[in-house]
C-alpha cells in the first residue's frame, strides 16, 4: 500500500508541474485557437538559464535556496521576452494565413531554439547542483522531501494566482473577451495585440518556473527536454479540456498520477514483460483515447472540431 | 535576344520538343551516377541514392501535407515500419529470407495499416491534434524499437538489425558489382537505377493522384472542410485515404533503406528525419510535385556542403567553434520560419496553392 501512495505523492508533485507547463498550452489555445508548438522549448530555456545563473553563482558565499531564487529571477524574464519574441515571429504575421502556416513556423522555431541551446549549452546533461535542503519526511510509509512539497505548493499557488488574473482582473477580462471573440473585443476597445502578446508572455513566465522545477526535482537538465515535457503537457491539457484553465490543472496532476502509476506497477501486472521505460508512452496513450472517447476533455464543453 | 526568346516560347510547345526534352532529362538521369562518380567520386553517388529515397518521402508526405492539407509531424514513423518490416523479414535475425517483391508490398500495406490505426481515431478532429498525435507517434515507435529486445527480442533493441539481406531482382543482386556491355556497375549504382526507377513510378503515381477524383477532394477538404462537406465528399475516409496512401509510400521507402543500408537502428528514425521530410515539403512548395522534388534535392544536397565550414570556421577563427553538424538542424528551422514568413507557397509554388496563400493576406 505504501507503494501506491508514494507513486500518488510523485505523481502529484510531476503532475503539478505538468499543469504549469499545460496552462501555458490551453491559455494560447483559449486565444488564439493554435497550439504553441515552441511551448516545450520555452520550458527548456527556462530551465537552462535558471541552470546557468546557478552555476555562476554558487561559487559565492549566498546560501543555496537564494541561488536558486536568484535563478529564477533571472529565468522568468528571460522566458517572458522569449515567449513575446515567440509570438511576434511566429504568430503575429501568420494571424490571417491557412492554418499550416503559424503551425509550420512554430515548428521551425521550436527547432532553432532546440538547437541553439544545443550549440551554447553542450550536447550533455547539466547537473543541478544540490542546492536545496533535501530532507524526507515519512507518511503512513510513503517518503516525501521538502523540494517535493515545496514544488507542489509553489505550483498550487501560481495557479491560484493565475486563476485570480484570468477571473478578477481587467487583463483577465480583456483576455476572455479576446479568447470569445477578436473582432468584437477589438469592438470593445480591447487591445487585441496586447492581450495576445500578454498571453503569451504569463505563459512563458509560468513555462520558466516549470523548467526550474523539472531541473531541481530531476537533477538534471537537457536541450532535448522540452520536447518530451511539451508533448506530455499537451496531452494533460487535452485531458483537461484545451482551452480551459481549471482544465489543465486537472489534466495536468492526473496525467502525473497515471504515469507515476502506470511506471510503477507496469512490470509487476505485466509479469515483467513490459518496465518502466515506458513510463513516456503512456501520456500518447492517455491522449489517443481522450481523443477518441472525449475529444473535448475532461472539463471541456467546447466541441473540439471548429471550422 | 526577344526574337530568341520568342522563338523559344514557340518551340517548347511544339509536341517533338517536349518529347526531346523527355529525352534529354531521361539521358541525363542515366548518366547522372557515372557522371557524379567520376567527377566528385562514389561517395556522391550514395548521396544520389539517398537523395532519391528523400524524394520519394517527400512525395509520399506531400499527399498528406501538400494535397490534404493534414500536417503529419511523425512521417519518418512509417518509415521505420517499412524499414524494420523488412530487416525483420529479411535477415538471419529471425532466419527469414522473403523475396524482395514479396516485401515491397508488404512494407506499403503494413505501414497503410498504421496510418489507419493512427489516423482513424484523430482524423475527426481539427489538424492541430492530428500535428501533436503523429508527433507523439513518431516517439513511441521509436521506444518501442528501442525496448522490444526483451523479453521476446523482437527489434533487437538499441543496437538495430544488421546483415539484412540486400535487394535480389531475381537472381540480380544489387549489392554486387556486375559487368554489363563492358560498363561496371557497382552497388550504388545498381540501386541508383532501381530507386530512380521507383521514384518515377512515385511522381507518376503522384501526378496521376493529382488529376483524380480523390486528388480534387484532397484539395477541396484542404480548402475548405465544411463546404468540401457539403459538396458531397466523405471528408474523414478522404483524409484517412490521403493519410494511409502517405504512409504506404513511406513504408515502401523504408524497406527499400533497409535493403540498401544493410542495417537498422532506431537512431535513423529520429524526429529530426520527419521534420527534415516536411521541411522539403515546405520548401519546396507544398502540393507541387516538382516543387517537391526541388525541396527534396536541395535538402539533401545543400546539408552535404555544411561539411567544408569546419575547415571555413578554421581558417577564419582559428579553430572550430561551431560543429557544422550541429547548424544543420538550425538552419533547417530557421529555413521553416523565413520560408513561411516571406514566401509562404515554398520556393517552387503550384499556381493554386500561391492564389490561396495570397487571397488569406
Amino acid at each position: 500500500m505504501d507503494i501506491f501512495l508514494q507513486q500518488i505523492i510523485n505523481g502529484l508533485v510531476l503532475g503539478s508541474i505538468y499543469a504549469l507547463v499545460a496552462l501555458g498550452y490551453t491559455m494560447v489555445y483559449g486565444i488564439l485557437g493554435l497550439i504553441n508548438f515552441a511551448h516545450g522549448e520555452v520550458v527548456m530555456i527556462g530551465a537552462m538559464v535558471a541552470l546557468a545563473a546557478i552555476h555562476a553563482l554558487t561559487g559565492t558565499a549566498l546560501p543555496g535556496p537564494v541561488i536558486v531564487l536568484m535563478g529564477l529571477l533571472i529565468a522568468i524574464p528571460a522566458c517572458m521576452l522569449l515567449g513575446y519574441g515567440i509570438e511576434r515571429v511566429a504568430y503575429r504575421p501568420l494571424r490571417h494565413a491557412p492554418r499550416l502556416a503559424p503551425l509550420i513556423t512554430a515548428i521551425g522555431v521550436s527547432i532553432v531554439l532546440q538547437n541553439l541551446a544545443m550549440i551554447v549549452w553542450g550536447r550533455q546533461y547539466i547537473a543541478f547542483p544540490p542546492l536545496l535542503p533535501n530532507d524526507a519526511y515519512v507518511i503512513a510509509g510513503a517518503s516525501i522531501t521538502l523540494l517535493q512539497i515545496f514544488i507542489f505548493l509553489l505550483a498550487t499557488a501560481i495557479m491560484v494566482g493565475l486563476i485570480f488574473l484570468v477571473k478578477r482582473t481587467r487583463l483577465g477580462r480583456a483576455m476572455r473577451a479576446t479568447a470569445q471573440n477578436p473582432e468584437v473585443a477589438g469592438l470593445m476597445g480591447v487591445n487585441v495585440n496586447t492581450v495576445i502578446s500578454a498571453t503569451f508572455i504569463i505563459g512563458s513566465a509560468l513555462a520558466a518556473v516549470a523548467g526550474l522545477m523539472v531541473g531541481a526535482y530531476y537533477g538534471l537538465a537537457h536541450y532535448y527536454m522540452g520536447f518530451l515535457l511539451g508533448l506530455k503537457a499537451f496531452s494533460a491539457a487535452v485531458l483537461g479540456g484545451i482551452g480551459n484553465l481549471g482544465g489543465a490543472m486537472l489534466g495536468g496532476l492526473l496525467l502525473g498520477v497515471i504515469e507515476s502509476l502506470g511506471a510503477g506497477y507496469i512490470g509487476p501486472l505485466t509479469g515483467g514483460v513490459l518496465g518502466s521505460h515506458y513510463q513516456d508512452v503512456f501520456a500518447f496513450f492517455v491522449l489517443i483515447l481522450v481523443l477518441v472517447f472525449r475529444p473535448s476533455g475532461l472539463l471541456g464543453e467546447r466541441t473540439a472540431e471548429r471550422a | 535576344m526577344n526574337e530568341l526568346l520568342t522563338y523559344w516560347r514557340k518551340f517548347k510547345r511544339e509536341p517533338y520538343a517536349i518529347w526531346l526534352g523527355f529525352a534529354l532529362i531521361g539521358a541525363a538521369l542515366v548518366l547522372l551516377p557515372f557522371v557524379t562518380d567520376a567527377a566528385l567520386g562514389r561517395s556522391w553517388v550514395r548521396i544520389l541514392d539517398h537523395t532519391l529515397l528523400y524524394i520519394m518521402l517527400a512525395l509520399g508526405l506531400n499527399i498528406v501535407v501538400g494535397f490534404a492539407g493534414l500536417l503529419d509531424l511523425g512521417y519518418v514513423a512509417f518509415f521505420a515500419v517499412g524499414a524494420y518490416l523488412y530487416a525483420l523479414l529479411a535477415s538471419p535475425h529471425f532466419g527469414l529470407h522473403l523475396p524482395f517483391w514479396t516485401l515491397l508490398p508488404l512494407g506499403a500495406l503494413v505501414a497503410c495499416m498504421f496510418g489507419v490505426l493512427l489516423g482513424a481515431p484523430t482524423l475527426r478532429l481539427r489538424g492541430d491534434y492530428l500535428a501533436i498525435v503523429t508527433l507523439g507517434f513518431g516517439e513511441i515507435i521509436r521506444i518501442f524499437l528501442n525496448n522490444l529486445n526483451a523479453p521476446v527480442n523482437i527489434t533487437n533493441g538499441p543496437q538495430g538489425v544488421n546483415m539484412i539481406d540486400p535487394i535480389m531482382l531475381g537472381e540480380f543482386s544489387l549489392s554486387r558489382t556486375h559487368q554489363f556491355l563492358g560498363i561496371t556497375f557497382s552497388s550504388v549504382h545498381n540501386y541508383y537505377y532501381l530507386f530512380l526507377a521507383l521514384a518515377l513510378l512515385i511522381i507518376f503515381i503522384s501526378i496521376r493522384l493529382e488529376n483524380s477524383r480523390i486528388g480534387r477532394a484532397w484539395v477541396a477538404v484542404r480548402e475548405d472542410e465544411v463546404a468540401a462537406q457539403a459538396m458531397g465528399i466523405n471528408t474523414r475516409n478522404v483524409k484517412l485515404l490521403a493519410f494511409a496512401m502517405g504512409a504506404s509510400f513511406g513504408g515502401v521507402s523504408g524497406g527499400l533503406f533497409a535493403g540498401f543500408q544493410g542495417f537498422v537502428s532506431p537512431e535513423s528514425f529520429h524526429l529530426t528525419e520527419s521534420i527534415m521530410i516536411l521541411c522539403m515539403v515546405v520548401l519546396g512548395g507544398m502540393g507541387h510535385i516538382p516543387g517537391v522534388i526541388l525541396g527534396a534535392v536541395l535538402l539533401s544536397i545543400l546539408p552535404e556542403a555544411l561539411r567544408y565550414i569546419g575547415p571555413l570556421e578554421e581558417a577564419l577563427f582559428g579553430r572550430v567553434i561551431v560543429d557544422p553538424s550541429d547548424l544543420r538542424l538550425l538552419l533547417l528551422g530557421l529555413a521553416m520560419v523565413l520560408i513561411m514568413l516571406l514566401r509562404p507557397a515554398g520556393l517552387w509554388p503550384s499556381p493554386v496553392r500561391r492564389r490561396e496563400f495570397a487571397s488569406h493576406d
